[in-house]
């Protein structure tokens, strides 16, 4: 049944957010402390347990699958929504803080990411899997 | 026509789905025919968004972008936070779990230094504008880290509301320059593995600006990206108003 991926992610959402607000509440923060982050592994977690007992059906796959297709839509409707006037006039603090952290991150991924040596990128793995599911069918 | 505005504001999440729609498919049709795909679909559907939301903000005088407008209003509970979420979540459906978890460590340094730095560079430019006291400093420094750090710090340090202002701005600004920058540098810096994309999630942080600019650059980096990014706004109200603020006030007094 689709409902049950659907429900199964709004479960996970639920709990994730939930848990996030416990975590803030201990920590003492007025905050959400990792929501989505703890959501999107209690699916992870969901997924397998399912696999691994056979349950992972169409439905499920097609229920949660929906909504992960509608996510580009989705951001470009909250693009749509923020205050881009205030951002842009509201002075040159703004806009020196914003740009030179954005050039400071930017650099400092290129760094990191490079320490660990080359990785496989996500055309190669996809590659990868896609020649090793023709090889098995 | 008032019965079509009627219809389209009462059905309002509907028309949020038609509008996005058309949107998406005149960015696919630029995409394709005037820049050759060079340029994801999606990037210029998210400068489209961005450039509504300015037209709108002006038309309105509001703060909600399109989303003010009365027949647009189901956009503000399409691109909101439960659907936003609920999409992010979804995403994590496609995620290898090997890839987690080999990058589990570099994923926890890089939100590290994505508090620390943003924190540094907004501090600096507070500074370089004049600013002295701790307060206001930490405030400005915490709205570079997110535009949610930024108020709930100036909040519970008891700012005043222009500097909150300006710290909401300044974390709004970095959101919306990410979307757009990250397929611009995506090359540069590597961006084109689950790793890089977990690092880059916890440096930028700002699940919108991470979320809107991953899905620009390529849609299967979005759930690594947004994994790590989801922790760094509560990391950053952790340690901003706390060790980050005693640290300012300590350095201010000397």
């Amino acid at each position: 049944m689709t409902i049950s991926g659907v429900a199964l992610l709004a479960i996970c959402t639920l709990l994730g957010g939930l848990l996030g607000d416990w975590l803030g509440i201990a920590l003492g923060v007025k905050a959400n402390v990792g929501g989505v982050g703890i959501a999107m592994m209690l699916l992870i977690a969901a997924r397998l347990w399912l696999f691994r007992r056979g349950l992972l059906s169409e439905g499920v796959r097609q229920g949660v699958g929906f909504w992960g297709a509608l996510y580009i839509p989705i951001v470009i409707a909250m693009a749509a929504q923020q205050n881009v006037v205030s951002a842009l006039k509201s002075g040159p603090v703004v806009v020196a803080a914003a740009i030179g952290t954005l050039i400071v991150c930017f650099a400092a991924v290129a760094l990191i990411s490079r320490m660990g040596g080359p990785v496989e990128t996500m055309d190669e793995i996809e590659a990868r899997e896609t020649g090793a599911s023709n090889g098995a069918g | 026509m008032a019965t079509l505005s009627h219809t389209l504001a009462a059905n309002g999440l509907l028309t949020a789905f038609t509008f996005v729609g058309l949107v998406m498919w005149f960015s696919n049709a630029v995409s394709k025919y005037l820049t050759f795909g060079r340029i994801h679909g999606s990037a210029i559907g998210i400068l489209i968004g961005l450039a509504l939301a300015f037209w709108a903000g002006l038309v309105t005088g509001g703060q909600k972008g399109l989303a003010d407008l009365p027949v647009l209003g189901g956009i503000g509970l399409m691109g909101g936070s439960m659907l936003r979420d609920f999409a992010i979540v979804a995403t994590a459906f496609e995620v290898d779990v090997a890839h987690v978890r080999r990058a589990g460590v570099i994923g926890a340094v890089a939100i590290a230094l994505g508090t620390l730095l943003p924190f540094l560079v907004g501090v600096g430019a507070a500074l370089a504008f004049g600013y002295r006291d701790a307060v206001s400093l930490t405030t400005i420094g915490a709205g570079a880290i997110t535009y949610i750090v930024g108020p709930v710090t100036g909040a519970a340090l008891g700012a005043n509301s222009a500097v909150m202002a300006l710290s909401i701005a300044t974390g709004v600004l970095k959101a919306i320059l990410v979307m757009i920058g990250t397929p611009l540098v995506a090359g540069a810096i590597g961006l084109n593995n689950p790793r890089s994309a977990m690092v880059f999630g916890g440096l930028m942080g700002t699940v919108s600006g991470v979320s809107g600019g991953l899905a620009a650059t390529d849609r299967r980096l979005v759930p690594y990206g947004s994994l790590t990014a989801t922790f760094h706004t509560g990391v950053g109200c952790l340690v901003a108003p706390s060790i980050l603020y005693l640290a300012v006030r300590a350095l201010t007094q000397s």
